[in-house]
């Protein structure tokens, strides 16, 4: 039986990303350069949230964007995530500052993916990235800019982000032993 | 659910769920289309080779963009133009093609069951597109996703095939994938073209015209294949042409929403006018479109390695 811990109750995840919403902006003095792209799935409704909480911070709308990295991964043989999921990019990223949007931060190679799909797209001034929770284990030179919690893993471990969007009965962050 | 399939024979042997599969994949892969940079590094290394025993353009251009859309090396392989013409049976051919160490062979042939055949003994994955009067399942999907894209759904639609079935592989796949989805289908055409043994799919088998198109969601005409027609079944073009051929004054007896379309290609003034083709209810243009889109899915799709791998996310 698989022994469950909650990581971040849904106040917390509130409190998270209210915070590194903050930093977001502390850190792009100029707003109207700065552009939102989840990644498929976990990151769209995340950044769905970083952008209302942007929005309230600059008095703006941030354009929103959604991104599937399924075809840009270097594991296509694997069969893991063959269902993708709407790619909407609906402005030209060029010359803008992305922030990409993911749940979980693991090995880095879906935020790797990411970023060979956004040069299909334009050559943006700069990518930040803004994850929910880093697990640590990265198996590729990948740092995130902006993290809601740092929670230390052992690999055989996995972290589950569930949100009301998704469908999902609550919001919550838990870790899952095996 | 996952994909399993190594191969994409025929529509017979999907399921639903796996149609819908190659739907919401081909949707993703439209996008790709519409991007300044139209190329996704999905196959890249990957060796696609179009083994086109029986002649074809739009297929097989289709496939080899597709293919290069994925990033894949892509051969054409025409029968005119290899040693089949010098003696060299498919099976060799296939052989010789696989120890060029070739990933997925997309296969057109005259004869029923070559696709099928080759399955049998080679590793690389195998893609049906078309053999003789038996299936052409890529054309099923396109057309099925195109309904679904433009009607939103596919079960309950009243679908209307005209024109030449005894011939059509894109009949036989589409009736499959059709019913698969739970729409009602209908048959039409001269007695000679549509034989009433088509009921035992499940299909209903009319040849009054009007009937035919008078609940179609949808009007499905198909060419008349002269090519596959050994002795006369019909006497003459022009006697289709009045007799069963989609013009305005038959369309007007149809649904006003009533999409038409057509594998292509067209043969304006035959089964279909040339205003009618044209008209903003035919989506025979949104249909080549959407190949594209689906057979990257296809190639997407079988590509992902021969069974369920166990691998931690």
């Amino acid at each position: 039986m698989a022994e469950i811990n909650l990581i971040l109750n849904a106040a917390a995840i509130r409190r998270a990303l209210a915070r590194v919403a903050h930093e977001i902006a502390e850190r792009n003095e100029v707003s109207a350069n700065v552009v939102l792209i989840g990644v498929q799935r976990g990151g769209v409704p995340l950044a769905q949230r970083l952008e209302v909480l942007l929005a309230g911070i600059w008095g703006h709308p941030v354009p929103l964007g959604s991104l599937d990295v399924t075809m840009h991964r270097d594991d296509p043989e694997r069969r893991m995530n063959q269902a993708i999921h709407p790619t909407m990019i609906p402005f030209n990223i060029t010359d803008k500052t992305v922030v990409l949007v993911d749940d979980v931060l693991f090995r880095g190679r879906t935020v790797r993916a990411a970023l060979d799909a956004l040069t299909d797209f334009g050559r943006p001034q700069r990518i930040q990235l803004a994850v929910l929770v880093d697990r640590g284990h990265r198996e590729l030179p990948i740092k995130p800019d902006f993290v809601g919690k740092n929670v230390p893993t052992s690999a055989t471990e996995n972290v589950r982000v569930t949100l009301l969007e998704r469908g999902d009965a609550v919001d919550a962050v838990i870790l899952e032993k095996k | 659910m996952n994909w399993q399939r190594h191969h994409l024979l025929d529509i017979e042997s999907l399921s639903a769920e796996e149609i819908t599969m190659v739907h919401d994949t081909a949707r993703a892969f439209r996008e790709v289309g519409s991007r300044a940079i139209k190329k996704v590094p999905v196959l890249r290394g990957k060796t696609v080779i179009n083994l086109f025993v029986e002649p074809s353009t739009r297929t097989r251009i289709s496939f080899e963009l597709a293919a290069q859309r994925l990033t894949a090396d892509v051969i054409n392989f025409s029968a005119e133009a290899s040693s089949l013409k010098k003696g060299e049976t498919l099976k060799d051919t296939a052989r010789n093609l696989e120890a060029l160490n070739a990933d997925i062979i997309i296969i057109r042939h005259s004869a029923t069951g070559a696709p099928h055949f080759l399955s049998r003994f080679l590793n690389a994955s195998v893609i049906n597109a078309g053999d003789g009067a038996h299936e052409h399942p890529t054309q099923a999907l396109l057309d099925t996703f195109t309904i679904r894209e433009r009607k939103g759904k596919i079960a309950g639609l009243n679908v209307t095939i005209l024109g030449d079935i005894l011939y059509s592989r894109v009949a036989r796949s589409n009736i499959w994938a059709l019913l698969k989805l739970g729409a009602k289908v209908t048959l039409c055409g001269p007695p000679t073209l549509v034989p009433r043994v088509f009921e035992k799919m499940g299909c209903r088998v009319t040849y009054d015209v009007n009937e035919a198109v008078a609940d179609a969601d949808i009007i499905n005409l198909l060419r008349i294949q002269h090519e596959r027609q050994r002795k006369a079944m019909f006497p003459s073009l022009n006697e289709y042409a009045s007799l069963f051929g989609l013009n305005r004054a038959l369309l007007a007896k149809a649904k006003p929403d009533v999409l038409i379309m057509h594998p292509g290609p067209i043969n304006r003034g035959v089964e279909i006018d040339s205003e009618i083709a044209d008209c903003e209810r035919s989506v025979i243009l949104e249909q080549v479109t959407n190949g594209l889109a689906v057979r990257m899915a296809v190639l997407f799709l079988v590509s992902g390695g021969k069974g369920p791998q166990e691998v931690a996310a």
